[in-house]
């Protein structure tokens, strides 16, 4: 397996750090690519419990989606992350080729009729572990977005 | 290695996940569990004793081995969880569809 490209750099105007990587669009690149951004997030403003879990696991949701259901697995096809690493936030912005959806159609999979259902709990689990998800109009770039704690 | 399987002497397969549950490596599990079954195990106790995260690809598929052990006549148990990964099966309503233990152990007592 290709490991996903890092990129690091620093934006010198207000010290905040922005860490980019273009992730192809293949399921197995998820885990990689969560694990490179988790690791370059340990020493900032989020406690190592908030890394290990809430941005891990909101993250691994975001490019899923993205890769999944965005990009539909086109090799052809890239899914481009930006951290950006302030004094009060880090922000997740996860961007696909894809046509974008509307993520008010997406049904409660807590409703009786959905639970048992094996899929549709992205969108739910990624809104219950980040402080803000916000999607642009199109629906294929979101910002995730995890305050200082 | 993700996963671990084993069985104990009642014959009941204790599946370990190291690490993470996650789109990238599901279908490995299911695959495993899937051939557990086949080869006659009915009782599973999933232990997330060394699990930090969980995501929604893994929680269907949790879903799904519970369906088709139950059609098997048998039983999938959770067991290990963190306060965090808790809080998601309860976020879930997933709480619902299993019977949690606090360890393995105590899945396995009753089992």
């Amino acid at each position: 397996m290709k490991t996903p490209r890092l990129n690091l750099r620093r934006r010198a105007a207000d010290r905040a750090v922005e860490l980019s990587l273009d992730v192809p669009s293949a399921l197995e690149y998820v885990g990689p690519a969560v694990q490179l951004i988790a690791d370059s997030c340990t020493s900032g403003i989020l406690s190592p419990r908030r890394v290990a879990f809430n941005l891990r696991t909101a993250l691994a949701e975001a490019l899923t989606n993205a890769i999944a259901y965005g990009n539909q697995e086109n090799p052809d096809r890239m899914v481009q992350v930006r951290v950006e690493l302030t004094a009060t936030a880090v922000r997740l912005h996860v961007v696909d080729e894809g046509a974008g959806f509307d993520p008010s159609l997406i049904p409660d999979p807590t409703l009786p009729a959905n639970v048992d259902r094996e899929d549709g709990r992205g969108l739910f689990v990624l809104r219950h572990l980040v402080d803000d998800v916000a999607f642009n109009d199109k629906g294929n770039a979101v910002c995730l977005t995890l305050l200082a704690g | 290695m993700s996963f671990s399987l084993q069985k104990d002497k009642r014959g009941v397969v204790v599946v370990g996940v190291d690490g993470q549950l996650i789109v990238g490596n599901r279908q490995e599990l299911k695959q495993r569990v899937l051939d557990a079954l086949e080869g006659g195990g009915r009782r599973f106790v999933v232990d997330f004793t060394k699990t930090g995260y969980i995501d929604s690809s893994g929680l269907g598929v949790l879903v799904s081995l519970s369906k088709k052990i139950r059609e098997q006549g048998g039983e999938l148990r959770l067991a290990g969880l963190n306060e965090d990964l808790q809080t998601l099966f309860e976020l879930t309503k997933l709480d619902t569809l299993f019977a949690i233990a606090r360890t393995p152990e105590e899945a396995l007592a009753d089992f």
